[in-house]
């Protein structure tokens, strides 16, 4: 007897590995959904195993909670569905997280350096421009100066 | 052989089904091809290998508030996994995450198009009513 309980546990922990197995490779999020709906039937199975085994009655609330709510994560996920582009239906591998971190950070860099520049000409700018009002003024301060004289 | 020794072995047998169920559950969900006839694999122990592993647990308990609440639990699922799987099945149609190839028969592709037909043909239809008035 104890073999048959102990052989029904390996087949539901080889279950729960090929689910999880889908739910990583996806390739979408429902896949990934389905996958993990799979795990969850494996997990209700386990519990109701150990139960049958060691004939204890105080997990079965567990399975009832389950059955009640363990089908709103995939209804939830199916209503936030949406049509994903390929490139984001799979998880990215290290090179390709790299690779994306690099060419972001060069365009952060890149719009760095231009409002650098921008601030540097707005600055010279402005120097300029006070640089010619005193001009303005100190000529306008000797044309005074003059007429004052001629007077 | 006693009563409890045959329920406890016919226990045991329903056990190994429903497990060998959920089994052939993670295999189909991994080998299978696109989201449809995963779906269709990982459907079955959810209502099937519960309902044997759910019996072999009442035949291990054998007491009335047990079954009850094993009921429950059954009756919630029967509830409950059609509700999540209509809609995974809605939203992979709608996102067209499913291989249309592999479909024998794709009657809601057949509607959609009468349904958008029917719309263009009503909408000429009043049109022509308009230029009348």
């Amino acid at each position: 007897m104890t073999v048959i309980y102990l052989v029904c546990a390996g087949l539901l922990l080889v279950a729960g590995v090929l689910a999880v197995i889908r739910a990583e490779r996806g390739p979408s999020m429902l896949n990934r959904a389905v996958g993990l709906d799979v795990f969850a039937t494996v997990v209700v199975g386990g519990i109701a195993l150990e139960a049958a085994w060691s004939r204890r009655l105080d997990t079965l609330p567990i399975l009832v909670a389950l059955s009640m709510v363990g089908f709103i994560s995939s209804t939830v996920i199916a209503r936030f569905a949406s049509v994903e582009p390929e490139s984001e239906r799979r998880i990215r591998t290290l090179e390709e997280v790299a690779r994306e971190d690099a060419l972001r950070r060069a365009e952060e860099e890149a719009a760095d350096e231009e409002e650098r520049h921008a601030v540097a000409r707005r600055v010279a700018a402005e120097r300029e421009a006070a640089e010619r009002d005193a001009a303005d003024r100190e000529a306008a301060r000797s044309e005074a100066a003059e007429r004052e004289e001629e007077r | 052989m006693s009563w409890s020794t045959m329920a406890d072995w016919t226990a045991a047998i329903l056990l190994l089904a429903g497990a060998l169920l959920t089994l052939a559950a993670g295999v189909g969900v991994l080998r299978f091809p696109d989201l449809l006839s995963r779906m269709h694999a990982g459907t079955k122990p959810q209502v099937l290998g519960l309902v044997l592993v759910l019996s072999a647990e009442a035949l291990r308990a054998r007491s009335l508030p047990v079954l009850g609440m094993l009921l429950v639990v059954v009756i919630f699922q029967f509830l409950t996994v059609p509700v999540a799987a209509h809609m995974v099945g809605r939203a992979g149609y709608r996102t067209d995450q499913i291989r249309r190839d592999l479909l024998v028969a794709d009657e809601l592709g057949r509607d959609e198009v009468e349904a958008e037909a029917a719309a263009l043909r009503r909408e000429a239809g009043e049109h022509k009513g308009d230029d009348q008035s």
